[in-house]
């Protein structure tokens, strides 16, 4: 099995290292309501890893506490060897962890250029002062770093509405905008929330060959969530199943569509 | 013609980001700072200066002030008139107890007093938003004029209550008190709106700018990518606190030599400096300086047309003003909460594509 090794090579030739992010025995609870129920699972370095279950799962849940947005209440996030202590989302953000949302949360004000630069925003240490010199420091920083979010523009092909408001974009363009920022802070770990939602067949190869490409090219570590069935067994190295905040199943994809339990929670099961 | 950027082509990321990235428009800006440095002193009177070129210039260091703190980090303060007190006071403690020291040091130390003033009163933002920000902002405002009229420390125990700016000079040249030439008022508050606009461009264009930005449009995304709030909402603060405290400290010490507290820093200034950001244009250095300027002149150019050329009344030419300003704050939030800046940015927009619209 994929736990006892340490690193191997896949079958397209991408290497796949030992284990990056762990969730031990996680329990999250709103008040009485339980979202995520005692689930463990890894994420190993430089793979692709899916999260899916039907509506009301606790994915987008499990990510939030991926992103220190929630706190659960048991359990342990274990994050390049080191157990994680309870973080804020900022704080996460500079241990190397960036992500999509499920609904677009874009900086509607600023343009491309912008937005993208402002996910440099760990890359980037000048102080107040030298920043309100300009000269000097704050400028040469500002230019190594627009070097690098140029590539980024350059890799998801955005260069020609770089100085265009976000507000003015249409839907798709806004996804692949959102990637471009996540992706501006060289993640280890990219957490992509429904990357597909609300989008057409010709926008969805578009953006899963984005996403094949992040992890091929730059060697990103990527969890994401998506309810398109046939991205998420193409794409992904190995896939956790959730269902009623319960870990119902966790292997390759041939694996989880041959598991029985997921098969029920996605059909639907008689109750006799 | 000249307006555009065809043939105008940058070949470093510095010149891509440059304030002024049109060549037109960086002539225009070193025409401008030539005539206000090289030919306005020459020519000012004490009617132009005391009317309209410093008051406008001081408003405009205000305006950049809280255009930083509500338009570019969407915080809504009130507190505007209470802090630009906090300078003026700061500054007349300075200039009194260290009457050897220039004043162009009081008047900086006034602006960094005042921004840890901000700074505390911009704690609760960190737990609230919006009209509740407005309303922690607004207590801002009361208690410090409050506290500047009751504790008599702050006023050096004068009977009257009154704060007066002693004379002091800069390289010999008298700036503040009754014997100051009208050019020196207007040539150290030009200074200072130079130096402010520069540094707010600055902080605006970079890192800095980029998360006050990211708190205004997006807190939730903000915080993700790895936006401190707690920093960023408090650096927004220190700043436009410095700046409104620097142009409290003008306005007292240069451009009206004695004060009372609750008359010139009142919740009327606070609003004033409010309309002036919204009626120029939220999140832009240009936008303070046209509503500055447009709330500066309203009420003089009524005057010359109502009182001077029609003979109507006095009173009726004030309450028109007030009609007038109410009018337009109404009109300008609903068809372009952006400002006279953004209609000058439509224009631009325009004039770049003239003759050939597409």
């Amino acid at each position: 099995m994929l736990d006892e090794m340490q690193s191997h090579v896949t079958e397209d030739g991408r290497t796949i290292g030992g284990v990056l992010m762990e969730m031990r025995n996680i329990t999250l609870r709103f008040g009485g309501v339980v979202a995520i129920k005692d689930i463990t699972f890894d994420i190993r370095e430089g793979e692709i890893r899916a999260i899916i279950g039907p509506n009301g799962a606790g994915k987008s849940s499990m990510l939030n506490v991926i992103s220190g947005f929630y706190h659960p209440q048991e359990g342990e996030v274990w994050f390049r060897g080191h157990k994680r202590p309870s973080m804020k989302p900022y704080q996460v953000a500079h241990q190397g962890i960036a992500r999509t949302f499920q609904n677009i949360a874009l900086f509607e004000g600023m343009s491309v250029l912008d937005n993208v630069m402002t996910g440099r925003l760990t890359h980037m240490k000048a102080g107040i002062f030298a920043q309100a010199l300009w000269k000097g420091r704050a400028e040469e920083e500002e230019v190594a770093n627009r070097e690098q979010v140029e590539k980024i523009i350059d890799f998801l092909e955005i260069q020609h509405i770089r100085k265009t408001p976000v507000g003015r974009l249409p839907y798709g363009l806004k996804k692949r905008v959102e990637l471009a920022r996540a992706l501006a802070a060289e993640p280890k770990l990219l957490l992509l929330d429904e990357p597909m939602a609300g989008m057409n067949v010709e926008e969805k190869e578009d953006m899963s060959r984005f996403i094949l490409d992040v992890n091929d090219e730059f060697g990103t570590t990527i969890a994401l969530i998506e309810h398109d069935m046939g991205v998420v067994m193409d794409l992904s190295d190995r896939v956790v199943v959730m269902d009623y905040g319960r870990k119902i199943g966790d292997g390759t994809p041939d694996e989880v569509r041959s598991n029985q339990d997921v098969i029920d929670a996605y059909l639907g099961v008689s109750h006799d | 013609m000249l307006y555009r950027e065809a043939g105008d082509f940058k070949t470093s990321y510095v010149a891509d980001s440059q304030t002024f990235p049109i060549a037109f428009d960086r002539w225009r800006y070193y025409a401008v700072l030539a005539v206000a440095f090289g030919i306005i002193p020459f020519l000012v009177n004490d009617y132009w200066a005391n009317a309209i070129l410093v008051p406008f210039l001081i408003y405009a260091i205000a305006a950049i002030g809280l255009n930083i703190l509500t338009g570019y980090c969407g915080q809504v303060s009130l507190g505007t008139g209470g802090f630009m007190a906090v300078g003026a006071y700061a500054c007349f403690k300075l200039m009194t107890g260290f009457p050897e020291v220039s004043i162009v040091l009081h008047i900086i130390a006034a602006g960094f007093i005042t921004a840890a003033v901000g700074v505390f009163f911009g704690l609760p933002s960190l737990r609230i938003k919006g009209f509740y920000l407005a309303v922690a902002t607004l207590a801002a405002q009361f208690f410090l004029v409050w506290l500047f009229n009751k504790v008599s420390w702050f006023y050096n125990y004068s009977a009257s209550g009154q704060i007066t700016a002693p004379e002091r000079d800069v390289f010999g040249i008298v700036v503040t008190g009754p014997n100051t030439e009208a050019w020196a008022k207007y040539l150290i508050c030009l200074v200072f709106v130079t130096l402010a606009a520069i540094l707010a461009r600055n902080l605006t264009r970079g890192s800095l700018g980029r998360q006050w930005m990211a708190i205004r449009d997006m807190d939730i995304a903000a915080e993700i990518i790895g936006v401190n709030p707690l920093r960023a909402k408090l650096t927004a603060f220190a700043i436009s606190s410095f700046f409104i405290g620097i142009s409290g400290a003008l306005f007292f010490a240069v451009y009206l030599g004695a004060i009372e507290v609750g008359e010139a820093f009142g919740i009327q200034k606070s609003f004033l400096v409010l309309f002036m950001i919204i009626i120029g244009g939220l999140g832009s250095i240009f936008g303070s300086f046209a509503g500055a300027a447009f709330l500066v002149l309203l009420p003089v150019v009524l005057k010359l047309l109502g009182v001077d050329l029609f003979g109507w009344p006095t009173d009726i030419v004030a309450h028109i003003q007030l009609v007038i300003v109410g009018g337009l704050i109404i009109l300008f939030l609903i068809v372009e909460p952006h400002g006279l800046a953004q209609l000058w940015r439509l224009a631009k927009e325009k004039l770049r594509l003239w003759p050939f619209p597409h």
